[in-house]
């Protein structure tokens, strides 16, 4: 009877699981992600022995001193910011507190070289400001009398420091909004004094909040290079620009960018022990926004002039300096060809960068929804990588990838056809576009993963069961669904390219100027011309995101 | 187990064959076998995490089992030699969320599922599907403009639109609040019967259960202890597991003897298939003692009274008994009564073995 015995089907399964093409695809992202960082490390092995001696002995010691000063400084600059504002506009009642509470965040709108650019004309020896002081003070020449110099490291701290505050401020407020109100009341009824429950309990209660913040604020700072290179402060980020440009040494300067990467990930790591065993900083429980106490008004006077000095050093008095330095050039000049082509470099590449990121973070996003899982999450968070590692970390690495890329391509078609092919990637910009997609997707593909997130997995299957295969409930239920978070995520992609510089400066094609490379060459030679009216575009695009998060701040009701 | 498939329907219109599922280590569904008659109402039913959800998802094709075969018309849908997407299976799904897509509204979520039809067809059929769950009037509506109970028939009009071989419904009356949650059901049902569909319905409560369902199949584990009607079930259920379910039983401890069994509170005659002398435990359901202010059998005294409007539940404590018994009567006793006297019925008395 042994003939007759069916083979049973063993495990075999047909049965093909959604979402194949999706996670295959998240995987090509996070390896397009990686690609930079990996050739970094491998063409900082290939120096000599020697060129880590040099470095180690000439480069290292000044740039990480410098370095890590400015770090300390910046953290705590920005901790004691943003954390005395946060607790000001939750905690006390004044007039203008509501203006207050928004206008904290304007800073963020001015990214750190153009502060810089700003002060550096304000705060001249014989500017307009200090001329003002002389003649209250009756000096008549900037011998007898001047302002310390702001081009040090402690003149780049402070100038950091006043516009990554909100960093800190943002997350920090949010945390004695929501977390503290029925803890603080507590504590008042067990006989703390309302002095002494800042430093007793909503201090340690927003620790995780402002580790957080001090740690995104320092990146910031890492990744800065206008601000230090005008203000004389030789950091690593400097350091990795000089080497490559001065020098065009990439092994060296992929040496030093591995080292600041080194930073980074030990600044994640003080970050995580900052924290360490702080798990409630989220709790499910509904808690009530916290009750501010009124003030007198004397008192309330006093408080919105103390909490409104953040905001005039860093947006209001920059901004205003610019603003009438674009009016006199514009007046002067008008708007001069050069301008206008910069203009459209900095939007096209920005937002054909956006669209790029905003799609491949869809991706990224998509594939963790269809097909949760451990190779989903991991490919998630190797896509997000790129946004820990400064700017010109990514573009030290993409100019090693793309390099040789452009190198081998070149070399093929003399081979084949008998012509140069150039150096497709570099000369075409796609290097810059690809440094921009690294270093940002992290941005559209966490802002698409929450956004998805919120979508319940019902709709799913109520979409698929009412007729619609996987790539029809894409089409007609997640994106449409999805649409805010996404105009969000490609709103907020658009400005940090607009914004960016280090990535920039190093990968643009030649004589090729945005906004932000335009400023800052014309900063470092010293010509003040149409780089106001740069600027000022820069901020005034920078302050939509701005808007935006002012808005998602907002307590409702 | 007992009572899974007797014999298999000759025309099943949808067959489970030895359907299995698992998460990790947990074993979801195990040799899951069931075979639906068109027109059926079949209720799911058993506690949270005994896999009827996970027996929905994969008849719907929103999982896919690790192996059996699923059969729909006698055509595999979910086997070793063929899996068929779940747009392409025709089977509708009425969720607990009910899953209305909130930018669309209600006449273009009935339309969803519609769009094989041409536009005009289409929009007479979402029409007429709308119109029979009363929702004509508020056809243009968001989802959110609608209350529960509107919400739960737009999605009752969208699953049913398409004209689907089987309804699956995810718990669709638990999201309603009490009042309400049975007015819709008898609607729901009303129509549903009207129609003639095929439905499978999960549901966690016994009593919705056994009013709704033309066959119950009760789950536990991600297996099926017992399949049959209503009636079946409740009266006869298989095992404690069943008994437990359906009804809060007393529990008298006893041995089975002759066709009897004896306690402490009496000898009582009982079928079962118990071994001669054996160990086992009487259930005698609350309402199946009757109360007596002076006549009985048992003299008991009364230690608590739940007064819940028809009936009155009493905790009466026996001679002989460690637990308490549970009696419920529609008898008003006096405030100041102590002591009454009980009478067991026994034609209703169910014996299980105690081990």
């Amino acid at each position: 009877m042994e003939a007759n015995l069916t083979p049973v089907p063993t495990k075999s399964r047909p049965y093909r699981r959604a979402g194949t093409a999706w996670l295959l695809s998240a995987g090509m992202v996070a390896i397009l992600v990686m690609l930079p960082v990996l050739a970094l490390v491998y063409q900082a092995m290939q120096g000599s022995a020697g060129l880590w001696s040099h470095l180690l002995t000439n480069v290292l010691p000044a740039a990480l001193t410098d370095t890590v000063i400015l770090l300390c400084g910046v953290g705590l600059l920005a901790a004691i910011l943003g954390t005395t504002t946060a607790w000001l506009v939750t905690a006390y009642d004044f007039p203008g507190r509501g203006i207050l509470e928004w206008a904290l965040l304007l800073p963020l709108a001015v990214p750190t070289y153009i502060i810089a650019y700003a002060y550096l004309d304000i705060l001249h020896p014989i500017g307009s400001l200090q001329g003002t002081i002389r003649w209250l003070l009756g000096y008549t020449n900037p011998r007898e009398f001047r302002l310390p110099d702001i081009r040090s490291i402690t003149g780049c701290i402070i100038l950091l420091g006043f516009v990554l505050y909100p960093y800190v401020y943002i997350p920090t407020r949010a945390m004695f909004l929501t977390q503290t109100a029925n803890l603080i009341e507590a504590s008042r009824t067990l006989g703390v004094s309302r002095r002494s429950v800042f430093w007793h309990v909503a201090l340690p209660l927003a620790r995780p909040a402002i580790a957080v913040g001090i740690s995104l604020a320092l990146m910031e700072a890492l990744n800065d290079i206008g601000a230090s290179e005008f203000l004389g402060v030789r950091t690593l980020t400097v350091s990795i620009y000089t080497t490559w440009v001065t020098r065009s040494d990439l092994p060296g300067a992929a040496q030093i960018a591995l080292s600041l990467l080194c930073v980074v990930v030990a600044l994640i790591a003080l970050e995580r022990w900052a924290r360490r065993e702080q798990r409630y900083s989220i709790s499910a429980q509904r808690s009530r926004y916290f009750e501010p106490h009124k003030v007198t008004a004397i008192k309330g006077l006093l408080l919105f002039g103390l909490g409104s000095l953040p905001v005039l050093i860093g947006f209001v008095a920059p901004a205003s300096y610019l603003v009438t330095h674009a009016w006199k050039r514009f007046r002067f000049a008008g708007l001069s060809s050069r301008f206008l082509d910069d203009a459209a470099n900095t939007i096209v590449f920005a937002a054909t960068a956006t669209v790029i990121v905003v799609i491949l973070g869809l991706v990224v996003a998509y594939a963790v929804r269809l097909r949760p899982g451990p190779s989903a999450t991991w490919f998630y968070r190797l896509s997000t990588m790129g946004y820990a590692a400064p700017g010109t970390v990514i573009a030290i690495g993409v100019l090693v990838v793309v390099g040789s890329l452009d190198r081998f391509i070149d070399k093929t078609t003399i081979a084949w056809f008998g012509i140069s092919a150039g150096l497709v990637f570099m000369g075409s910009g796609a290097a810059l576009i690809y440094a921009y997609v690294a270093r940002f997707l992290a941005i559209s593909a966490g802002g698409t993963e929450a956004g998805l997130a919120r979508i319940p997995q019902s709709f799913d299957h109520a979409a698929r069961t009412l007729g619609q295969t996987t790539e029809g409930t894409f089409r007609y239920v997640h994106l449409p669904l999805s649409k805010a978070a996404l105009t969000a995520a490609g709103l907020l992609v658009f400005v940090d390219c607009v914004k960016e510089l280090p990535a920039t400066l190093l990968l643009r094609p030649l004589n090729f100027e945005t906004f932000a490379t335009q400023l800052y060459g014309e900063a470092a030679r010293g010509t003040y011309e149409e780089a106001a009216i740069a600027a000022l575009a820069i901020v005034v695009i920078g302050i939509l995101p701005v808007v935006l998060l002012s808005k998602v701040g907002r307590p409702k009701g | 187990m007992d009572g899974t498939v007797a014999s298999k329907p000759a025309n099943a219109v949808l067959e489970l064959n030895n359907i299995c599922r698992r998460f990790g280590i947990t074993e979801a569904l195990r040799d899951v076998s069931l075979a639906i008659v068109p027109g059926e109402i079949i209720c799911l039913v058993g506690q949270s995490g005994c896999g009827k959800s996970s027996l929905l998802r994969i008849i719907a094709g929103v999982d896919t089992p690790d192996s059996g075969v699923l059969l729909l018309k006698d055509e595999e849908i979910a086997g070793p030699s063929r899996f068929v997407e779940p747009e392409a299976r025709n089977i509708g799904f009425v969720f607990q969320d009910y899953a209305l897509f909130p930018h669309l509204t209600a006449e273009q979520n009935v339309l969803f599922g519609l769009k094989g039809l041409p536009k005009k067809e289409a929009r007479e059929r979402a029409a007429e599907m709308i119109d029979r769950v009363g929702l004509y009037p508020l056809m243009k509506r968001y989802p959110h403009m609608l209350s529960g109970g509107e919400q739960q028939r737009v999605a009752l009009a969208r699953a049913l639109a398409p004209s689907p071989s089987i309804l699956l419904m995810d718990e669709p009356f638990s999201s309603l609040d009490r009042g309400l949650r049975e007015k819709v059901r008898d609607e729901t049902l009303t129509l549903l019967r009207a129609l003639g569909t095929t439905v499978i319905m999960v549901t966690h409560d016994p009593e919705e259960a056994l009013s709704a369902g033309d066959r119950i199949v009760l789950m536990r584990k991600g297996q099926i202890v017992q399949t049959g009607t209503g009636y079946d079930l409740h009266d006869r259920p298989n095992c404690r597991y069943a008994a437990d379910f359906f009804c809060a039983f007393n529990k008298v401890p006893g041995t089975y003897r002759n066709g009897r069994i004896e306690t402490a509170i009496g000898e009582f005659s009982c079928e079962a298939t118990l071994a001669e002398g054996s160990a086992a435990i009487a259930y005698i359901r609350p309402q199946a003692i009757s109360v007596g202010q002076d006549k009985g059998h048992i003299p008991g005294r009364i230690t608590g009274r739940l007064f819940l409007g028809e009936v009155e539940q009493l905790t009466v404590q026996v001679e002989g008994l460690s637990e308490p018994l549970l009696v419920r009567t529609m008898m008003r006793l006096p405030a100041t009564t102590n002591t009454i006297w009980l009478t067991i019925r026994a034609e209703s008395l169910l014996a299980f073995s105690a081990h």
